[in-house]
């Protein structure tokens, strides 16, 4: 028989290979919670309390002011464009990509990539490059009446480019690995090409596509760099949200200006808070589909 | 959201029952011809020159390792790989002209690829709801045939199931029962069993063939357990490196293998290289008197571990050292190793055998043996 009498007492600083001491644990949790604070939180309180800092009454005439109005529109109808834009190609790029073998696949990886790497001020200078007056096709586009830059067009176009890879990123792991299996059942049991994507592929990508939209909508509406290159700041006309909150800003009426940025963190929290939402109610599903 | 995009498949006109049971069953089981099916492939294995006929009715098992071509093979048939060059027709009709949707087969996949979001229900129907308007059986029929599926592959009741709530030789079937709800011409299984452990994989084997027995389709399933072609198939087709050794019943393929890979590939075998020289047979510079005749020239003499007998004294028998010993099976088996070139080869002796010790010497004469040209 075993007997404890005889048992050595544990050295008190036996532990498991992966677990830290203890102040070493309070201190990671400490700094990264420091740094959470000062860095992502304090930002946002301060953006809600110099929004009201002059009251509910200024805070509503800043934000249904006539310029604020036509921002908060504007910002609307180029998501309302270009979201919808790149769901249809980010679904066909990931399609592509994960579906099919063929040369230069690791190239069009790379280029989806670009407008993550490159600076948004330099993409909307390539559109002006292209569409502006002294672009390389303004002169026709002059001719026919048509303005891009300097014009909503131009505008949906930059956002369009900067929020590309989002919904593409999102889907391009998840449908590399779930491969043609499912699709191919569904093909050999005579379903048409449609059939097999809306009953078979879609349901398999949904979670993936939603996190997706949701990312490429809230970049959709706060984008700065390249919307400002583009739009010419026509006040009532061009103007999205952030440029409305910038010209503000810099006409020294910063209660105003922070009564709109309030709106566009409003947004960013409701879409994490969508995401957190979703990620909580399904969490069996979508683990299910990973594991499956 | 599941539901209502079903309802909203379904003609919204109820057309009047037809007055046969079956009479939307378009699975006639038909033959299959395969002539001179050539692939050329970068990252699949090939398939060089197979010709084949299956007759209809038939279970046939496509037996080989890994890259032999048999995925592939079956894949040309579905639909899903189109060959280089060759023919496939099925019952006289050509099918490489057909889509994958056309060819109406039942195609049972390795990994099963039930449809996640479905429940168990919508996976067996999905193929009869997928049909267009024209020839989509109504609504109430599509429920008895599903049932009486579920009924045949023994899962009544596991209809409001989701895939992952169910174990691996469920899902087997519910693929099984899926690929067989369209009637297909044929039914073409990819490692059926492959994912599934030794107890439940016997119970579906024995299963797979009562089924097939009731259903009567064209069958043809890959596999690379030759255990599970011998039980299952009528024939079986032997392929390796996307070329067929051999076609044959499983006692053909067992018992008169057409080469040295066929017969190591299917049941156990020991190889030796020998020659003839003067109508002798010779290992090395020693005859082996097991009666074998023929022409001056090297030669491959295979046999199997149990038919062998030890010959004692007796001079004509293959000598060699024992390397080691184990139990297997019923059975007693000794590695052997042979001559200066250290051949190895397994026989078996019975259990009751006296034990033996690493290094004695023992002599092996095959009384069941083929001689192949080296």
């Amino acid at each position: 028989m075993y007997n404890d009498a005889i048992a050595p007492p544990l050295p008190m600083t036996l532990r498991p290979a992966t677990t830290e001491r203890r102040w070493v644990r309070w201190a990671l949790i400490g700094v990264a919670v420091l740094f959470l604070l000062i860095f992502l939180l304090m930002p946002l309180v301060i953006v809600f309390f110099e929004a009201f800092s002059r009251g509910a009454g200024y805070f509503l005439e800043s934000i249904t002011e006539k310029d604020a109005l036509a921002a908060i529109r504007l910002t609307l109808i180029v998501a309302a464009i270009s979201v919808p834009a790149n769901l249809v190609f980010g679904v066909a790029a990931a399609w592509a990509i994960a579906k099919f073998e063929f040369k230069g696949k690791s190239f069009l990886i790379t280029l989806i990539d670009l407008p993550f790497s490159v600076s948004p001020v330099t993409s909307g200078l390539i559109y002006v490059l292209i569409f502006g007056a002294q672009g390389w096709l303004g002169p026709t586009l002059q001719e026919h009446g048509i303005q891009i830059i300097f014009a909503v067009p131009g505008i949906v176009l930059a956002t369009i480019f900067v929020t590309f890879p989002f919904v593409a990123r999102e889907l391009i792991p998840i449908m590399q690995e779930q491969g043609t299996r499912d699709e191919e059942a569904a093909l050999s049991l005579g379903a048409s090409g449609w059939r097999t994507f809306f009953r078979v592929t879609l349901p398999n990508i949904k979670w993936a596509l939603l996190y997706g939209v949701l990312l490429c909508n809230a970049r959709a509406m706060g984008e700065f760099g390249a919307v400002s290159v583009v739009s010419g700041k026509i006040r009532g006309q061009t103007n999205t949200m952030p440029l409305h909150v910038e010209i503000l800003y810099n006409e020294y009426l910063g209660v105003a200006a922070f009564a709109v940025a309030s709106l566009l963190a409003l947004l960013a929290m409701i879409t994490l808070a969508a995401k957190t939402g979703l990620e909580w109610r399904y969490a069996d599903e979508i683990a299910a589909q990973r594991k499956h | 959201m599941e539901a209502a995009f079903a309802d909203a498949t379904f003609p919204t006109v109820i057309e009047p029952d037809p007055p046969a049971p079956r009479q939307w069953s378009r699975g006639v089981p038909v033959d299959v011809t395969i002539e001179h099916v050539v692939k050329a492939f970068a990252e699949t294995p090939a398939l060089h020159d197979v010709s084949l006929k299956i007759e209809a009715g038939e279970l046939v098992a496509l037996l080989g390792p890994s890259g032999s071509g048999k995925t592939t093979l079956l894949r040309v048939l579905a639909g899903l790989e189109f060959p280089t060059s060759g023919r496939v027709l099925f019952g006289g009709e050509d099918a490489l002209g057909l889509s994958v949707q056309e060819r109406h087969i039942g195609f049972v996949f390795q990994s099963y690829a039930l449809f996640k979001s479905m429940k168990v229900f919508d996976n067996i129907a999905f193929g009869l709801t997928a049909r267009p308007a024209r020839t989509r059986p109504s609504r109430a029929k599509i429920r008895d045939r599903v049932l009486e599926l579920l009924d045949l592959v023994q899962l009544t009741g596991l209809e409001n199931r989701y895939p992952t709530q169910l174990s691996g030789g469920q899902r087997q079937r519910v693929a099984l029962a899926r690929a067989l709800a369209i009637e297909p011409r044929i039914l073409l299984l990819d490692e059926p069993f492959g994912a599934l452990d030794a107890k439940v994989r016997r119970d579906l084997r024995r299963w797979l063939r009562e089924i097939h027995e009731q259903t009567g389709h064209t069958t043809v399933f890959v596999t690379h357990d030759q255990e599970e072609a011998v039980e299952l198939a009528d024939r079986i087709v032997v392929l390796n490196r996307g070329k067929i050794e051999q076609i044959g019943s499983p006692d053909e393929i067992y018992d008169r293998p057409a080469s040295p890979f066929v017969a190591s590939f299917i049941g156990e075998s020991s190889a030796l290289p020998v020659r003839i020289e003067d109508g002798r047979l010779f290992l090395d510079d020693r005859p082996i008197e097991i009666g074998a005749t023929g022409k001056d020239g090297p030669r491959t003499l295979v046999f199997r571990p149990h038919d062998v007998e030890l010959p004692g004294a007796r001079p004509g028998g293959i000598a060699g050292r024992i390397i080691a010993e184990r139990r297997h099976g019923a059975s007693r088996r000794l590695d052997v190793e042979i001559g200066m070139r250290r051949h190895r080869i397994e026989i078996d002796v019975p259990a009751n055998h006296p034990r033996s010790n690493k290094g004695d010497r023992v002599s092996v004469l095959p009384t069941r043996w083929w001689l192949f040209d080296a």
